[in-house]
């Protein structure tokens, strides 16, 4: 490989030392191969004129499609293999050794509302277009190699082909999700000192002791961010790919794409550690987007300083239905 | 089995555009998209060249790798070609191609595109030989009657060559030694790994 270069560099050089004698000699580097030597070990492409109306058409040799193609078969396939199995395999193990996470007491049957009825909404809509997207990305990355043995060509065209359509159409009531996620919920996830000692001692997840947290703790707080920001990001990138050389040429195109598609995996790892915590791994955490009624004793146990205040204003605590008034014997 | 390639003589190319419309008669491709084009480098300057170029079937071909549905085949003659019935327009094969050969028809939702098109080398597709078929998906299929294609068998200055790579090379190998220089085989770096020895 390195002889390879230094052959190609020794030519180059030659071919810029003698630029005229080059067109007679017909040993010496001739311009054609010179250019291509140049544009391969500059990376970059051979640009012309052309008569037809599409300005792509006058890259001529455009060698950057080689980095993408070994990012697109290789890098990502291994990044995104290992992000999402690893997460996968750490939830796992947490679930074997740690257990499901108890409401400490027993649940003390009176509950308390958590999120309403637009909060669930919305909740669910960007839930519900995000694991689409992700199925129908993660298809284009893996199902060559996964799905495509299992149900023969035709079939996985199919398959790629509405999952082509639904992502491409998904993208908008996702995008519209993460702004209203962001209208709602931002005020009750600006981080602070809390956050930090929350952190330290290990979060709900791995510490015991008892922490004090707001509405919510460091570890959703990190999940909104990884929501909002990450959304952002991946979905301005997806609608550059959306609109293909709308707005950019190719290099904007592939860097869109390595950005797009390296950020949806790492947010799919980040979503399954989410969606585990939310449902099998934690006693009574589900309700809280399911009915939107949590127990006030989990209520308590993870989100203390949210409980009072709530308490404070007078709402909540709802009692357990048949639950009678006291002196109402 | 011939090891089918293309070859452009810049020497000799005098951008006249007779293979761009040879091609798009004999295949009659739709409006706007382009199998074969020439880009004029250095317009207007010393060492103007003008090179016609579609797709090269690159050897270990870096659109049938990126493929996410994996439609694309090779022949026994070494062309590359794929399965429109199978292809779904994500057009990663552009992004992929070094020759910018990939073409899509743009129809459906936003800019999404169609099938993807691209130079067959006059070697039709999938479906069975010169069927109407055929023809309408990819273009007629020369190399079935055993005629090579018709960009380079139109050119008339002879500076695109098609055919099996060994001959085409030769051919050139010798013009480059009788004329005393040559601008190197287009492409050939990239495409095929290796240039025309003289
Ligand atoms: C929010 C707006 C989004 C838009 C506009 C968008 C758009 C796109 C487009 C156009 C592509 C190129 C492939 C094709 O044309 O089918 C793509 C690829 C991809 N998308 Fe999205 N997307 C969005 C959100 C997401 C989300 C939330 C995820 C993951 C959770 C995701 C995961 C992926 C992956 C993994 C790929 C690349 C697969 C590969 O190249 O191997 N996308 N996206
Ligand atoms: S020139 Fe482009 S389309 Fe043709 S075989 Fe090579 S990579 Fe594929
Ligand atoms: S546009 Fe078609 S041929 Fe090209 S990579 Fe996508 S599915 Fe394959």
């Amino acid at each position: 490989m390195k002889l390879r270069i230094l052959a190609l560099l020794a030519a180059l050089l030659m071919g810029a030392a003698a630029p005229a004698i080059a067109q007679t000699a017909p040993r010496a580097p001739s311009v054609a191969e010179e250019m291509e030597v140049q544009a391969l070990l500059r990376g970059g492409s051979i640009q012309g004129r052309i008569t037809i109306p599409d300005e792509k058409a006058a890259t001529l040799i455009q060698p950057e499609g080689r980095e993408w193609r070994e990012f697109h078969n290789i890098t990502l396939a291994w990044v995104g293999g290992i992000a999402v199995l690893g997460m996968l395999a750490i939830l796992l193990v947490f679930r074997m050794t740690k257990g499901r996470i108890p409401i400490e007491g027993g649940p003390s049957g009176r509950t308390i509302q958590r999120f309403n009825t637009l909060e669930r909404a919305n909740h669910w809509m960007v839930a519900s277009c995000f694991i689409i997207l992700a199925l129908s990305g993660l298809n284009l990355t893996f199902g060559r190699h996964i799905l495509l043995p299992i149900v023969g060509p035709e079939a996985f065209t199919a398959i790629s082909q509405w999952g082509k359509y639904a992502h491409n159409f998904l993208a908008f009531p996702f995008t519209l999700g993460l702004v209203v996620m962001l209208l709602i919920w931002l005020k009750d996830n600006i981080p602070n000192g809390r956050d930090i000692a929350w952190f330290k001692a290990g979060g709900g997840l791995i510490g015991n002791e008892h922490l004090e947290a707001g509405r919510f703790n460091g570890g959703q707080k990190m999940v909104f961010w990884i929501t909002v920001l990450g959304g952002a990001v991946v979905a301005v990138s997806g609608y550059l790919l959306v609109f293909p050389f709308f707005f950019t040429g190719m290099e904007g195109m592939q860097l869109s794409h390595i950005i797009h598609s390296l950020l949806s995996v790492l947010m799919i790892a980040a979503m399954l550690a989410h969606i585990y915590i939310g449902s099998v791994g934690m006693d009574g955490a589900f309700d809280a987007m399911g009915t939107g009624q949590v127990d006030l004793n989990w209520a308590k146990q993870h989100h203390g300083l949210w409980v009072q205040e709530e308490l404070a204003k007078g709402r909540a605590a709802a009692p357990p239905p048949g639950a009678k008034a006291s002196g109402a014997d | 089995m011939a090891r089918m390639k293309f070859l452009l003589d810049a020497e000799r190319c005098i951008e006249c555009n007779a293979c761009v419309t040879a091609c798009k008669n004999e295949h009659e491709v739709p409006w706007g998209i382009n199998r074969r084009r020439v880009v004029t480098i250095n317009d207007g300057k010393p060492g103007e060249r003008s090179i016609s170029m579609a797709c090269m079937h690159c050897t270990d071909a870096p659109c049938a790798a990126v493929c996410p549905v994996s439609c694309f085949y090779t022949t026994a003659d070494a062309v590359v070609l794929h399965d429109k019935d199978l292809c779904i327009g994500c057009g990663y094969c552009f992004y992929a191609c070094p020759f910018g050969a990939p073409q899509y028809p743009r129809l459906g939702n936003f800019g999404s595109r169609g099938k993807m098109d691209k130079c067959t080398f006059c070697a039709g597709g999938p479906q069975a030989d010169n069927t109407q078929a055929e023809y309408i998906q990819y273009g007629s299929n020369r190399l079935a009657e055993g005629k090579l294609p018709l960009c380079a068998e139109m050119c008339s200055t002879k500076a695109l060559l098609a055919g099996d790579g060994q001959i085409i090379a030769s051919i050139y190998r010798e013009r480059v030694q009788r004329r005393g220089y040559g601008t190197g085989a287009w492409g050939w770096r990239t495409a095929y790994r290796e240039t025309v020895a003289i």
